[in-house]
C-alpha cells in the first residue's frame, strides 16, 4: 500500500470495514471473513489478471458510493470491482445474488463428471465446497456430459480435462512463473480445453504450481495419484534449503511416509505469502522428488483452516451446543425403534445380576 | 423519396476508385475538417446526436469525449468491421462499394481523436474486402490524404487493415482489441474501459463502420443540419440490411421517420412478403435482439404505429418491444417455424461463445440441446420452463454482451410464441411434417378474406 492512499469505508451485508482505495470488494470481504465472503473459483489474489470468469463471486451493489448513491444495474464480479467510499454491497443477504450463484453452480456442474469418489482433489476441492454451499442435490441436466481424453503432461502432472471449469488460473500461473507458457486454451465455448496443442510435457522448474492453483481435480499430482485420500493424511509444516525456491512447504504424511508435498495454503486455498511479501511458490524438485522425511526439517503440524473435509475430526474451535434436546424441542427425543416392542430379549424387569453363569436365551424366557 | 446521406453516390460508375470519388465531391469533408480543431469536430458530432450504429446505440460524441488524453501516450481509433451478427450486412456493402467513404470518415475521426495509427479490424469471412480497402488506402495515400503531414496541417495518420480469424466474439470491442493485439479473442473484464486502456493499454475508441462513415455527412452539412433528419433522439439516417422472406432483400438507407409497415410493404424498400405469403414475425435488429410477432411488430402494445427508429422499436421494453440494434432486419413468413429458428440461433451462440465465463459457456450449450429435443419431437413441457430459467440466469451475469445476446432470442421466442413450443412438445409427430402457422400472431392485414 502506497503512503497516503485514502481509506474507503465499505459495508458488506451490514458489516463495515475500512480498506485502502483500489481494493476489490472480494478482498474487503475477506478482511471481514465469514459468510460475508463470496466464493471465488477463478480469482487468485497472487495471480495478476485472474478473476472475473467464473461468476460465482457476483454481488449486488445496492449503493455505488457516497458521492453517487445509485445502485449498480447488474450484479458485479466482486473479485474485479474496486470499492468506492461509502459503497454498500449485498452478498448473502440478496436474493438476486443467491439465485445467480445457484445458477452458476448449476452451470459449472452440468459438464462436471462428479467423479469425486475417484478424484484426488476430493476433500480439498473448491467446487465441492461451492456445491455443498450453493448447489442443489439433484440436476436438471439430462444430456451426455462433455468428455475429454486424459492426458499426462510429463512425468509429474496429470490433466483430467473433463473436470476442468476453465478458470484460466493455470494459464496465468505459467505466464507469470515461467519464461514461456507451454499450454493454453484451445477452441472456444463449451468445447474449449486446456491443452499443449501438440501433445507435450510441461517442462519448467515451477510448473508444478499449477496443481496447487487448480480449484478442481483437473490438474493433479501424478506422484500422488490414487495413493491416498487427502483427509487421511496429516499435514505438517516443513522446510529445506532449496537453491531454487523458498523451500517452505506442507508435507502430507501418514506415519513416517510422505505422500505428497504442496505449497502452504491459507484459509482461502491460496498459496501463502512469505514474510518478505513474495508468494511461497515451490519448485518441482521440492514438490515431486523429496518424498522422504529425512529430506525435510519438520516444523510441526499444520492447521488447515479450510472448511472442507480435510479439517474434519480436528474440531478446532468447534462450537459445542449448551442446550439440551428437551429445552430446544420441548419434548424428549423420539427413539425410532424400541427394542422391547420387537423382542423379548432384555426384559426390563429381569434382574440380570441374579442370573448364574453366562446368560442364556433360556434365562430370559419364563 | 427519402434522404440519402451514405448511399447517395453508390450507383455512380467507378465510385470504388479514387478518381470517381474525388470528382463526385469526395474528400471535401476531410479538407473542411482538417481546418477545424479536433474539439470542434467532437462538438459537431455531439450536436448531430449520432448514435453508435453497431447495435448498442450509444451516443458517439459522448463516447469520443470519454477518451483519456494522458500526455505522451498515443491514442488509437479502431474501426470495428467485424460485422458478424447474423442478418447484418450493411458494413460489408459500405466497404465493398464505397471504401473511400470509410477512409474519409476514418481520417476525420482520427484527427478528432488524435489517433496517428488507426486500424480497421475486419472479419475473416470478408476475404475479398481487405484488398478493396487496402487499394483505397493506397490511392488515398498517393493523393496525400494519408501519411505524414496531411494537407500541411502537421497531422500524421496511417490506416492499417487487420483481418480477424472468423469469430463472432471479436465484434465485442474488448475482444476485438485482444485479437488485434494478436491474442486469443476473449473479452476483457471492464472496467477499465477501452477509452482508458485499449489497444496496448493506450486510450482507444472502437467504432462501427457505419458510425464512422456517418461522420462524413455530419462534417459536410454540419451537426445541427444532420440532427434535423430523423426524429427525437434517432437522428440521421440508418442502413438497414433486410433479408428473409421478402421480395427485395438488400441494404436500404432510411431516415428513421418511416413506419415498420411501410418498410416491409412499400416497393421502395422490402416490397412485401415473398410469394404472397403472410407476415408471421420479424427480428428488427440483428439476430440477438428479441423477435417480435407480426401484431406487436406493426403496432406497439399501446396501439401506436411502430416506426423504424431506436425509441419506437424498443417501446414497451423487452416485454412487448425489441431493439433497432445493428439493423439486421430478418422477416419470417407464415411457413417459418419459430422453434427451428430459435434452435438455429442457439446453435450459433453456443458455437461462438468464447468459453471464458461459466454462465455463457455452459448455458448456451444446454439451451441448444434442449431446443434440439423440442424441435425434433423429444421435448417435455417442463423443458420450456427450464429454458426460461436458463436464459434468465445467463442474462446480465456474463462478462460481455454475448451472454445477453444468446439469452434474448430464446426469451423472446418463449415469451411471444410459447404456444408454438407447447404445440411442438404435445404433437411430436405432427411437428415434424408441418409448421404451426400463424395462429393469433397475425395482424389484421394478414387475414385472407
Amino acid at each position: 500500500m502506497a503512503e497516503g492512499t485514502p481509506l474507503f469505508k465499505v459495508t458488506i451485508d451490514g458489516r463495515t470495514v475500512e480498506v485502502p482505495a483500489g481494493t476489490t470488494i472480494l478482498q474487503a470481504a475477506r478482511k471481514i471473513g465469514g459468510e460475508v465472503t463470496p466464493p471465488a473459483m477463478c480469482y487468485y489474489s497472487k495471480l495478476q489478471g485472474s478473476g472475473g470468469k467464473c461468476r460465482t463471486c457476483l454481488v449486488e451493489v445496492s449503493k455505488g458510493s457516497d458521492k453517487d448513491p445509485r445502485p449498480m444495474p447488474k450484479l458485479v464480479a466482486s473479485c474485479r470491482t474496486t470499492v468506492m467510499d461509502g459503497m454498500e454491497v449485498k452478498n448473502v443477504t440478496s436474493e438476486k445474488v443467491l439465485d445467480a450463484r445457484a445458477g452458476v453452480v448449476e452451470f459449472l456442474l452440468i459438464n462436471h463428471p462428479l467423479d469425486c469418489p475417484v478424484c484426488d482433489q476430493a476433500g480439498e476441492c473448491h467446487l465441492q465446497d461451492l456445491s455443498y454451499e450453493h448447489g442443489k442435490a439433484d440436476t436438471r441436466y439430462e444430456f451426455q456430459r462433455r468428455v475429454f481424453e486424459k492426458h499426462s503432461l510429463g512425468p509429474y502432472i496429470q490433466l483430467h480435462m473433463t473436470r476442468c471449469i476453465l478458470c484460466y488460473r493455470c494459464v496465468y500461473t505459467a505466464d507469470q512463473l515461467t519464461n514461456k507458457r507451454q499450454h493454453g486454451i484451445l477452441d472456444r465455448g463449451d468445447h474449449a480445453e486446456i491443452a499443449t496443442y501438440i501433445e507435450k510435457s510441461l517442462e519448467n522448474d515451477f510448473i508444478g504450481n499449477v496443481i496447487d492453483v487448480c480449484p478442481v481435480g483437473a490438474l493433479t499430482d501424478r506422484t500422488f495419484r490414487f495413493k491416498n485420500r487427502v483427509w487421511f493424511l496429516k499435514p505438517m509444516n516443513a522446510h529445506r534449503e532449496c537453491p531454487n525456491c523458498c523451500g517452505k512447504v506442507t508435507l502430507w504424511n501418514r506415519g513416517d511416509e510422505v505422500f505428497r508435498v504442496t505449497a502452504r495454503k491459507d484459509e482461502w486455498g491460496e498459496i501463502e505469502d512469505l514474510p518478505d511479501g513474495k508468494t511461497a511458490w515451490i519448485c518441482n524438485e521440492c514438490r515431486f522428488e523429496k518424498k522422504k522425511t529425512s529430506d525435510w526439517v519438520i516444523e510441526g503440524p499444520r492447521e488447515i483452516n479450510r472448511h472442507s473435509v480435510i479439517s474434519q475430526g480436528h474440531y478446532v474451535n468447534a462450537v459445542v451446543p449448551n442446550e439440551t434436546f428437551p429445552e430446544v424441542m420441548g419434548r424428549e427425543p423420539r427413539i425410532k425403534l424400541q427394542i422391547h416392542d420387537v423382542s423379548e430379549v432384555n426384559e426390563p424387569d429381569r434382574n440380570i445380576s441374579l442370573i448364574e453363569g453366562p446368560a442364556h436365551s433360556d434365562d430370559f424366557k419364563d | 423519396m427519402s434522404v440519402k446521406l451514405l448511399l447517395d453516390k453508390a450507383n455512380i460508375e467507378g465510385i470504388r476508385y479514387y478518381d470517381a470519388w474525388r470528382k463526385n465531391g469526395g474528400y471535401a469533408a476531410v479538407e473542411k475538417a482538417l481546418k477545424m480543431t479536433p474539439e470542434a469536430i467532437v462538438d459537431e458530432v455531439k450536436k448531430s446526436g449520432l448514435r453508435g450504429r453497431g447495435g448498442a446505440g450509444f451516443p458517439t460524441g459522448l463516447k469520443w469525449s470519454f477518451i483519456a488524453k494522458p500526455e505522451g501516450v498515443p491514442r488509437h481509433l479502431v474501426c470495428n468491421a467485424d460485422e458478424s451478427e447474423p442478418g447484418t450486412f450493411k458494413d460489408r456493402y459500405l466497404m465493398e462499394f464505397l471504401p473511400h467513404l470509410l477512409i474519409e470518415g476514418l481520417i476525420i475521426s482520427s484527427f478528432a481523436l488524435g489517433s496517428n495509427v488507426t486500424y480497421i479490424y475486419i472479419r475473416g469471412e470478408y476475404a475479398w474486402i481487405p484488398d478493396i480497402l487496402e487499394q483505397a488506402i493506397a490511392e488515398a495515400k498517393a493523393a496525400g490524404w494519408l501519411g505524414r503531414n496531411i494537407l500541411g496541417t502537421g497531422f500524421d495518420c496511417e490506416i492499417y487493415v487487420q483481418r480477424g480469424a472468423g469469430a463472432y466474439i471479436c465484434g465485442e470491442e474488448t475482444a476485438l482489441i485482444e485479437s488485434l493485439e494478436g491474442k486469443r479473442g476473449n473479452p476483457r473484464i471492464k472496467p477499465p474501459f477501452p477509452a482508458i486502456k485499449g489497444v496496448w493499454d493506450r486510450p482507444t475508441v472502437v467504432n462501427n463502420v457505419e458510425t464512422l462513415t456517418a461522420v462524413v455527412p455530419i462534417i459536410n452539412m454540419g451537426g445541427e443540419e444532420y440532427a434535423k433528419i430523423g426524429v427525437g433522439k434517432s437522428t440521421g439516417t440508418k442502413l438497414i440490411s433486410a433479408c428473409g422472406n421478402i421480395n427485395k432483400p438488400g441494404v436500404y438507407e432510411i431516415d428513421m421517420t418511416i413506419s415498420v409497415e411501410e418498410f416491409i410493404y412499400s416497393d421502395e424498400y422490402c416490397g412485401g412478403i415473398a410469394n404472397g405469403k403472410r407476415l408471421k414475425a420479424c427480428i428488427p435488429g440483428g439476430s440477438s435482439v428479441p423477435i417480435l410477432p407480426a401484431n406487436l411488430l406493426l403496432k406497439t402494445a399501446k396501439g401506436e404505429t411502430r416506426m423504424m427508429n431506436y425509441e419506437s422499436l424498443s417501446d414497451g421494453g423487452f416485454a412487448t418491444g425489441s431493439m433497432l440494434g445493428s439493423g439486421g432486419f430478418i422477416v419470417f413468413d407464415e411457413d417459418q417455424c419459430v422453434v427451428r429458428h430459435t434452435l438455429t440461433l442457439a446453435r450459433f451462440y453456443r458455437h461462438e461463445s468464447c468459453g471464458q465465463c461459466s454462465p455463457c459457456r455452459e448455458g448456451t450449450g444446454w439451451m441448444e440441446k434442449i431446443l434440439k429435443n423440442i424441435e425434433f419431437g423429444k421435448g417435455k413441457l417442463s423443458d420450456i420452463d427450464l429454458l426460461w430459467d436458463i436464459q434468465r440466469r445467463i442474462e446480465g451475469n456474463t462478462i460481455c454482451p454475448l451472454g445477453d445476446a444468446a439469452a434474448w432470442p430464446v426469451a423472446a421466442a418463449i415469451r411471444h410464441f410459447r404456444d408454438e413450443f407447447e404445440w411442438h412438445v404435445l404433437n411430436p409427430q405432427e411437428s415434424q411434417v408441418r409448421n404451426y402457422g400463424l395462429a393469433h400472431y397475425a395482424d389484421e392485414r394478414n387475414v385472407v378474406a
